[in-house]
């Protein structure tokens, strides 16, 4: 079933109703500190009041490779309007592998390698594509483990952009295992 | 002597074959760490299939179900008699429909006694 939901002026944006949960179900993301391409630490806690999809992957992955170009799609439509994709690569082989994928397909939003400990407080991301949709307090309105569509990912931010903000306080968040897939 | 090493992928998944179609896969490899009284090592791998998935525009050279890699080793001419192990990698990296894993590495040994 579609929902239209108004945001300010402009059209209605039909969006999936199920996109996201129900905001009392939400849990605090995972704080995590980590590196970008440029060497600048990046804490998830730095983009608390926007939305922000949280995409683990790998260059040997083949589905992450699918939504790359998706995400990248979204980033360049939404920046403006409070939201950033954030990548995690997985690669065991770091920059080496990650930078030149990035450099030849254009990336443009900001890419971390991740580790053991942020994998961790994640719920493990064994395994790939795993897509986290963060709400604009810090709290994953979402998870998607493999492959998903385009579509729920579009319906999913719009959702939360048009959502009022409710800032909670920055915490470390906690460990997102019992959250499971979806 | 050839040796045939099984190898049984779970049920939906598929792991990429030695020589996958995609620069960006990981092949299966069996690479041998210690031969004791052997030599060679060798290894034949299957004919992979081309299977189509939604993540990929072109069909994938995978292998799933169960199948075998063929080692062929030859008894090193100084070698004692007695019992010995082969002991290997094999370094695979699965996925299913729309999800992959991480690289994984599986250890694999091969007794032998040199009469």
């Amino acid at each position: 079933m579609a929902l239209g939901l108004f945001a300010g002026c402009g059209a209605p944006v039909a969006v999936k109703a199920a996109s996201v949960k129900p905001e009392k179900e939400r849990k605090t993301a995972p704080d995590f500190t980590l590196k970008d391409m440029d060497g600048k630490v990046v804490h998830l806690s730095d983009y608390r009041g926007k939305v922000v999809i949280l995409d683990f992957w790998a260059t040997w992955c083949g589905p992450c490779r699918i939504e790359i170009p998706w995400f990248m799609d979204i980033q360049r439509k939404n920046k403006d309007r409070g939201f950033e994709v954030l990548g995690v690569a997985m690669d065991d082989e770091g920059w080496e592998v990650v930078k030149p994928f990035l450099t030849d397909l254009g990336v443009n939003y900001r890419v971390m390698i991740g580790d053991d400990v942020t994998s961790q407080m994640y719920g493990g991301v064994d395994a790939l594509p795993t897509t986290f949709l963060i709400d604009k307090s810090g709290k994953i309105a979402a998870v998607h483990v493999g492959l998903a569509s385009r579509k729920d990912f579009e319906d999913g931010v719009e959702q939360l952009l048009q959502a009022p903000a409710r800032v909670a306080p920055a915490g470390g968040g906690e460990p997102v295992a019992a959250l499971g897939a979806k | 002597m050839q040796v045939k090493i099984p190898v049984t992928v779970d049920p939906g998944f598929h792991v990429n074959s030695n020589h996958p179609s995609e620069d960006y896969l990981i092949p299966l490899k069996l690479t041998w760490t210690s031969l004791g009284a052997l030599e060679g090592g060798q290894v034949a791998y299957p004919t992979p299939t081309m299977e189509k998935y939604a993540f990929a525009d072109k069909p994938l050279s995978v292998f799933s179900g169960s199948f075998a890699l063929t080692a062929s080793f030859q008894v090193a001419p100084n070698a004692a008699a007695g019992p010995g192990v082969a002991a290997g990698k094999l370094k695979y990296q699965a996925c299913n429909s729309n999800t992959c894993y991480p690289p994984k590495t599986a250890d694999v040994n091969v007794a032998y006694q040199v009469q």
